[in-house]
């Protein structure tokens, strides 16, 4: 890693650790990590963008402590120190949560404590943060963080919107006044199995955008 | 024991692990190419799910729920160490997992063999996790409705995972779009069991 060192910060290889997760190597769509969080909470938009935050703050710092005790860590027990770095980070943004944006704290309930078991996290940490400098990782946990973040909150947007017909609790479609040309909510968005039916149509229109994504049965 | 039986069966049915709140969909995608492999995850996940939300239990309610070590004397009756329960839950998790597998090597060999990686890797399946904080959430009034709550997700992530895998293995022989092959169309599948999950809403016993 020697070369890395004359890299400046914001150089093409460093750039494109926060880029390629977006969308060739996309968390969610790609490489099928950090589903189980993604789903529950994209009924609306609001908790969507929190969740996102949140798991983009602790996954940048994670990467960033764990990739600085990269030397200390003995191999054996990495696991369990990973473990306790991220169940820290989350105790902190639980906390924060708690104490500044309490109602979305409680719709999220579970799912702020889920991050801990977030595979993205753990992922990234054995994949990559163990064996990089502090910056290319910190970027890297950024990236996979805004990859896993904007399937959240593009599903969640489809979600409430055709759902209940509100953005971020703000009722666009009455305002609009589709109600009265016989327009009607389809409940059923709102409802556990359409998201996964939405991701699957994301990682549909994604492949058919980038064809180099196609499985091979 | 009619409370018992609801915890079991709408925890399987209606607030299936898989279908309604999406843990473990992690593990759930990647372990569901074959049945028999699928199997082997399912019951390693009944077994831990099964040990661990009793544990889990017992600390909440002696070590970490507000006033819960007033069996400690006078002065701890104030003490409220809930924000501890993330950290603790995933380290009982971990040595559970470790004490479940030396257990079933010990006295079920021929498991043990059939299990195989699952079931350390099972450590970081969020439906275990996810297992203790519902448990903690909806405060369940004693350690057999934790266990049958426990036991009864277990199974529901049992059926669904080897019901997906069956589907997958059979979906392999027909004729999906390039962009859905694979994990599109596995989601879009998944999504339609959880619809037919869904009929079994508000059937209370």
């Amino acid at each position: 890693m020697s070369k890395s060192e004359r890299d400046p910060l914001f150089s093409g290889k460093n750039m494109k650790l926060l880029s390629t997760p977006l969308n060739d190597e996309n968390p969610i769509t790609v490489q099928v990590l950090g589903i189980c969080s993604a789903l529950a909470v994209t009924t609306m938009l609001e908790p969507a963008v929190v969740l996102a935050v949140a798991v983009v703050a602790v996954m940048g710092i994670a990467n960033v402590i764990i990739s600085l005790l990269r030397n200390t860590i003995p191999n054996r027990i990495r696991i369990i120190v990973q473990l306790v770095v991220i169940a820290s980070l989350v105790i902190l943004v639980d906390q924060v949560l708690k104490a500044f944006l309490y109602d979305v704290s409680r719709q999220l309930s579970v799912f702020v404590g889920l991050i801990i078991t977030n595979c993205i996290i753990m992922g990234r940490l054995e994949a990559f943060a163990l064996s990089n400098k502090p910056w290319p990782a910190f970027l890297d946990g950024l990236g996979n963080a805004a990859g896993y973040g904007w399937i959240l909150i593009v599903v969640a947007f489809f979600r409430e919107f055709l759902g209940s017909g509100n953005l971020w609790g703000y009722p666009v479609m009455e305002t609009l006044g589709v109600y009265n040309f016989g327009y009607q909510d389809n409940g059923f968005m709102i409802l556990p199995p359409m998201a996964l039916i939405t991701v699957g149509v994301i990682i549909w229109v994604q492949r058919t955008r980038n064809r180099k994504l196609i499985e091979n049965q | 024991m009619d409370e018992l039986t609801n915890i079991f069966v709408r925890s399987i049915f209606i607030d299936n692990m898989v279908f309604a709140y999406f843990l473990g969909m992690c593990s759930y995608l990647a372990v569901s190419r074959t049945v028999s492999t699928a199997n082997g995850l399912g019951i390693a996940v009944v077994f831990v799910l099964g040990f661990t939300v009793p544990v889990n239990f017992l600390i909440q309610n002696y070590f970490l729920a507000d006033g819960a070590m007033v069996w400690l004397g006078e002065n701890f009756a104030n003490v409220d160490l809930s924000f501890l329960s993330f950290i603790l839950f995933i380290a009982v998790i971990a040595a559970m997992v470790q004490l479940v597998e030396m257990i079933i090597e010990k006295f079920v060999p021929a498991l043990y063999s059939s299990l195989g990686i699952f079931l350390p890797l099972i450590a970081v399946n969020c439906a275990i996790l996810g297992g203790s904080l519902f448990m903690q959430e909806r405060e369940y009034a004693n350690i057999a409705q934790a266990t049958s709550f426990g036991l009864g997700s277990g199974v529901g992530f049992y059926l669904a995972i080897v019901g997906i895998a069956a589907i997958r293995e059979k979906i392999r022989y027909s004729n999906v779009p390039g962009p859905l092959r694979g994990l599109g169309i596995t989601f879009i599948v998944t999504g339609l069991m959880g619809i037919a999950f869904m009929s079994f809403m508000g059937i209370a016993l």
